[in-house]
């Protein structure tokens, strides 16, 4: 019986999803990018780090299919080692913000009372700060590198699910089968955890797709500004910093990794939206 | 609408210390001796323990804390690490092209915004649909950095319609400081035209389909009257709400949008003082943009009361 529910429900999710196309274009995005950090180091035809001092800023050629900066490096193969680096640290960090908020914000939305205006209140606070802004400090002050930036982002990632979460379980903690679960005496921990976070994964997802967005711009970002994965690593934002140095000379060293940005940003947007579409079909599209 | 201004302001105190004390937490989570951060390896231990003193460390967190708070609410950011200058005069002489920047970028994003929120509304997937979708998925892909790099070689660099360096015209120029304006404000302003198109057009769409612009519209209203005087009412306040939510993100992207364009401002203040670590400053900053943030937030507030007669300001 709930086999069968539960396939009407997903076919009617799939029917929603697909029809508008979005859903399908963003997760080709995605996964090509995917597939490209994933296969860098078999598809990249040179060294991310080998320095070439005779074949510096060279035009895009048969050897270095988007030329080379300014220490001879392939930028081909820089940017599909880039994207592990970028990938890496957006999933990573919406993963840590997801395990965090999604904890905080049930507690605070099923508990209720004192114990939510404390949290609610210190989550307004720190989501008021704008997001890049606190990112910089935390690197700032951590000192940048791979592990700091991952958590940098992580913390910048709590708030927006602390929110989603709260919101969600207020809303669930009404519904009769947490009353069951109470009258069935299961242990607080167990009713917020196996029953109502199931119950919730829907926002969850929406919400993570549209983060692992933010946190994928916000490493690109920061990495621009200097504050990424030291250099000589290849970072998406690091490359097109390397290149604004340069922008006059070779456009081509900014643009390029720029693309490989947006390539992924719009493949998230699209899995985002068209995620938001098909889990409310109230929603005006 | 004076007492209304008194209680937001009395609402805004405890946001302002809470936002405050963020600040202090953050610029204190430095793992290890903050003085050693800033100094490096190489210092030696007289000099650690006198910049431990000028800036207080050697004191106990809440008497940190306390001198903290005096200090800021005293109006006084104390003194830069490297320059030695009041972090304050520093700032003001910076702060009015952030301003600048961020005040013609709101409203690039509202006057892009709203009517093509208000075109794709009128029909469904219909052209200006279409066109609302690819610029709000184009505002909310593109990082700041890059779009303002693709806006620098395309309109300043290949065509020359715009200078590549935004420099601080003087007021006595308005063309010039216009000129140089045009391409960040439009750069900085494209995430919050994608925002504002989004709200509107969801906004519309549910006003449009409600009933008593059905009853209008078979009372024979004209179309034009329908849509802003039935419907777009009613999307003021999502729309000032959106504005409210996401003046955070213009001015976290204005940091990059003065880096790419080299334009003084507050964001350029900040990248100095990450590069000198010159930690005084990069505090002065935060409790900056603590202010902008509950400045942001009351006068959205007083917004609600303007565009909203049912939200009581008396």
């Amino acid at each position: 019986m709930t086999t069968t529910a539960a396939a009407v429900r997903s076919n009617a999710f799939l029917g929603r999803a697909t029809r508008s196309g979005a859903l399908v274009i963003g997760v080709a995005l995605v996964v090509i990018t995917i597939a490209a950090a994933l296969l860098a180091p078999w598809l990249a035809p040179h060294d991310p780090n080998e320095q070439n001092v005779i074949d510096k800023l060279v035009s895009p050629n048969a050897t270095y299919w988007l030329g080379t900066d300014t220490f001879g490096r392939d930028v081909f193969s820089r940017i599909l080692w880039g994207a592990r680096i970028s990938l890496l640290v957006g999933f990573l960090s919406t993963a840590i913000g997801i395990g965090i908020g999604v904890a905080i914000g049930i507690v605070a939305g099923y508990f209720g009372g004192a114990v939510d205006r404390w949290i609610s209140g210190a989550n307004d606070v720190l989501m008021s700060f704008p997001q890049i802004i606190m990112g910089i400090i935390l690197v700032a002050v951590l000192g940048p590198s791979l592990n700091n930036l991952v958590i940098a982002i992580a913390v910048t990632a709590i708030p927006a699910f602390v929110r989603v979460a709260r919101g969600s379980t207020l809303a669930m903690k009404e519904r009769d089968f947490v009353d069951a679960c109470r009258a069935l005496g299961y242990s607080h921990p167990r009713i917020m955890f196996a029953h109502i976070l199931p119950n919730i994964l829907d926002e969850i997802t929406v919400m993570g797709s549209l983060w692992l967005a933010t946190a994928i711009r916000t490493e690109a970002t920061l990495s621009f500004i200097g504050l990424g994965a030291p250099p000589p690593t290849a970072t998406w934002g690091g490359l097109v910093r390397e290149g604004f140095d340069n922008l006059l000379d070779s456009p081509g060293l900014s643009i390029y990794p720029s693309i490989a940005i947006l390539i992924v940003m719009v493949g998230l947007n699209l899995i985002g939206d068209g995620l938001r579409d098909a889990t409310d079909p109230r929603a005006p599209t | 609408m004076i007492r209304y201004l008194a209680t937001r302001l009395l609402y805004a105190l405890p946001t302002l210390l809470a936002v405050l004390t963020l600040v202090f937490v953050l610029v204190r989570i430095v793992p290890g001796d903050p003085a050693l951060v800033i100094m490096g390896d190489q210092a030696t231990p007289e000099a650690l323990r006198d910049l431990r003193e000028r800036i207080g460390l050697h004191l106990p967190i809440w008497q940190q804390y306390l001198a903290f708070m005096g200090q800021v609410m005293s109006g006084d950011l104390g003194r830069s690490l490297i320059t030695n200058r009041p972090i304050l005069s520093d700032v003001a002489a910076v702060l009015p092209f952030t301003i600048e920047l961020t005040v013609a970028a709101l409203a690039i994003g509202i006057v892009g915004g709203v009517p093509l929120g208000v075109l794709a509304a009128r029909r469904r997937d219909g052209l200006w649909d279409w066109i609302a979708r690819i610029v709000s998925l184009t505002g909310l892909s593109f990082p700041a950095f890059v779009s303002g790099i693709l806006m620098l070689l395309a309109f300043a660099i290949h065509f020359h319609w715009f200078p590549v360096i935004s420099r601080g015209w003087p007021l006595t120029d308005p063309i010039e400081r216009l000129r140089s304006l045009a391409l960040p404000a439009l750069n900085l302003g494209l995430i919050m035209i994608a925002y504002v198109t989004r709200v509107t057009r969801s906004g519309m769409l549910k006003a449009l389909s409600e009933d008593y612009v059905r009853t209008a519209r078979a009372k024979g209203v004209p179309a034009r009257v329908v849509v802003w005087r039935h419907g777009f009412r009613n999307v003021l306040i999502p729309i000032v709400t959106v504005i409210g939510l996401y003046f955070g993100v213009l001015i976290g992207n204005s940091v990059l949008t003065e880096i790419v364009f080299n334009r003084p401002g507050l964001g350029k203040l900040i990248i100095g003082a990450l590069e000198k670590r010159d930690y005084t400053m990069l505090q002065g900053l935060m409790v900056i943009y603590a202010f902008i943030i509950v400045i942001v937030n009351l006068v959205t507030d007083l917004a609600y009361g303007l565009v909203d007669p049912r939200v009581k300001t008396t």
